[in-house]
């Protein structure tokens, strides 16, 4: 009998040992080589990062790095494109409000 | 003289931008010919967006189950390992090329590497330009709301992340992407009550001679189309979506019946519900590095801008030849083609090396995928109606968060007539990605055709790396 469909039975994935992030201090589970964006879109997140006019919620868009929609702060660092950055073993992910800059009140 | 990271290599006879299904036939073509290539590419791994697939870890024993001609890509990604092992090739993987000058040796490319942004320089006698597209995005009320994805980003992130935007997406927009896009997302688990196509098939009907000199796209065609009946999802033709609705992400959309000029039909529309939607209306081909070098372009029957080449794919710059979707959206094929033409011109002016016999073959299939490419893109070219499912409270550019009121009152009250002017009195297009996702809607709408994408700088890079940069004195020492 063949798996229920999903995108990991589509390949026949066998993939290494899964780690955690956080986001917002929230524990997810990413698989290495997923990007950001796609560990977040396995757990059903769809919005990290809020827009500096109207503080809209956005995520990710282009998926290829061409739109800037998906910019999260990473580990501290903000502006980082979420659909090209990938996972790692312990990353803090935060949601990132505006230009992520507040801290420098510009 | 001084050592800092940007410390350009020996020169290589030439450098190929983008490891997509252009890039990579080139370098490989380019390599067995005898030349020495560095090949740069934004990816960590090749194949571009069209044959993107899981990094290694995610342990896919099945890649080939996402994409249409895999083999093809794996036969060459076997001779780009070969050519490596033996010094021919240079792959430079995670480097994003942001600008190209000439140099006294012919040519000098500018990238930045890896996520801590480290300079990189390279050094060649030709380039070669196969930096492939972009989607284009025409805007409608609700398109920032989250779960409002690209058609193609949706295929992105599957493809290499192996994740879904959601359980019921909708796909919608125009072209030949999205049968394939709701194809695949059907067969990893989504549910997809409908595909939504803004143009009308019956387009096709006046290009039956390019349709039948092309059996294999037929072909695709009719596998994609198969694809989506064993899905049952349904086809709407001559629809659009034209509004997104939810709070904090999608939760329906509304889909209308359009007139021949894309105009939304009024009382047509009809709610869909669905936790995510896939659109996008074709794709754009990305120039930056062409127009910054002066290359001719020519406006193609979709409306976009591609490079100007001449039968061996060189650009209006000499030295600079350039491949697959810059010179003309047209897909995978047209571009493995296109790659291993440049290659043989290129050897051939290097070098004096002889054509290979193959290259008349490759000629015919060229014209032949070209003329499919071209009836396809005026079959699926935006109708003028388009911009009647925007309200001014719509969002236009996504980074400035400019409303289409802002800029239908640019152009009606304050005298814009170009997309210049309203950039200016709007900053639609100002924002991080530099008009990318908005550019073709608003040059739309402030009533000209889009015009050639001119960034002096392809992404973004950090200042002090253009601080660093050799004046110009010196590069062009020969001056």
């Amino acid at each position: 009998m063949s798996p229920d469909p999903s995108p990991q039975a589509l390949v026949r994935a066998e993939p290494e040992a899964s780690f955690e992030v956080t986001f917002d201090g929230r524990p997810l589970t990413a698989l290495p080589g997923q990007s950001l964006a796609a560990a977040l879109w396995a757990a059903g997140i769809l919005a990290w990062r809020t827009t500096r006019g109207s503080g809209a919620p956005r995520g990710a868009f282009c998926g290829i790095g061409a739109c800037y929609d998906c910019l999260l702060t990473v580990n501290g660092r903000p502006n980082q494109r979420a659909c090209l950055v990938p996972a790692r073993p312990g990353d803090i992910l935060t949601t990132q409000e505006g230009t992520g800059h507040a801290d420098l009140a510009v | 003289m001084p050592t800092s990271p940007s410390e350009p290599t020996a020169p290589t006879d030439l450098a190929v931008v983008g490891a997509g299904p252009a890039g990579l036939a080139a370098a490989v073509a380019a390599a067995d010919l005898g030349l020495r290539v560095t090949l740069l590419d934004a990816g960590e791994r090749p194949g571009g967006q069209f044959y993107r697939h899981p990094a290694p870890g995610l342990g896919a024993r099945r890649p080939e189950a996402l994409h249409h001609g895999w083999r093809a890509f794996a036969g060459r990604v076997h001779r780009l390992r070969d050519h490596q092992r033996h010094g021919r090739v240079t792959h430079l993987t995670a480097h994003h090329v942001w600008t190209v000058v000439r140099d006294p040796d012919g040519w000098r490319l500018h990238a930045v590497a890896g996520p801590e942004e480290t300079p990189a320089t390279v050094r060649a006698a030709a380039v070669l330009l196969a930096t492939g597209a972009y989607e284009r995005q025409l805007p409608f009320p609700g398109w920032t709301l989250p779960g409002v994805v690209g058609a193609g980003g949706a295929q992105a992130m599957l493809k290499s992340g192996l994740v879904l935007p959601g359980k019921r997406i909708v796909v919608a927009g125009s072209g030949p992407l999205l049968p394939a896009v709701a194809g695949s997302l059907a067969a990893a688990g989504a549910r997809v009550p409908a595909v939504v196509e803004a143009a009308s098939y019956t387009g096709y009907a006046r290009e039956v001679p390019s349709l039948v000199r092309n059996p294999g796209k037929l072909v695709e065609g009719a596998v994609h189309g198969g694809g989506l009946l064993r899905h049952s999802v349904r086809l709407l033709t001559r629809h659009a979506v034209t509004a997104a609705h939810g709070k904090d992400r999608v939760e329906a959309v509304t889909v209308s019946r359009l007139d021949r000029d894309w105009r939304p039909v009024p009382g047509t529309g009809r709610r869909i519900p669905c936790d995510a939607l896939a659109v996008g209306h074709g794709l754009v081909p990305q120039l930056e590095l062409g127009t910054g070098l002066g290359c001719a372009t020519r406006r193609t029957p979709d409306g976009t801008l591609a490079l100007e080449l001449d039968g061996d794919q060189r650009t209006s710059v000499p030295g600079v030849w350039a491949a697959g979707e810059a010179g003309g959206i047209g897909g995978a094929e047209l571009a493995l083609t296109e790659g291993e033409l440049a290659a043989a011109s290129i050897a051939h002016e290097l070098r004096g090396t002889p054509y290979p016999r193959a290259v008349a073959g490759l000629a015919r299939r060229r014209a032949r995928l070209r003329a499919f490419a071209d009836a396809m893109a005026a079959a699926h070219r935006p109708g003028p109606g388009w911009t009647g499912w925007l309200d001014d409270a719509t969002d236009v550019c996504r980074c400035e968060e400019v409303p289409a009121g802002s800029i239908r009152e640019a152009v009606a009250e304050l005298g814009a007539r170009d997309a210049r002017t309203v950039k200016l009195l709007t900053r639609a297009g100002m924002g991080w990605c530099q008009g990318r996702m908005c550019g073709q809607a608003v040059a739309c709408l402030a009533g000209e055709e889009p015009a050639a994408d001119r960034r002096p700088l392809s992404c973004p890079v950090p200042l002090k790396h253009l601080a660093e940069l050799p004046p110009p004195a010196e590069a062009g020492a020969e001056d």
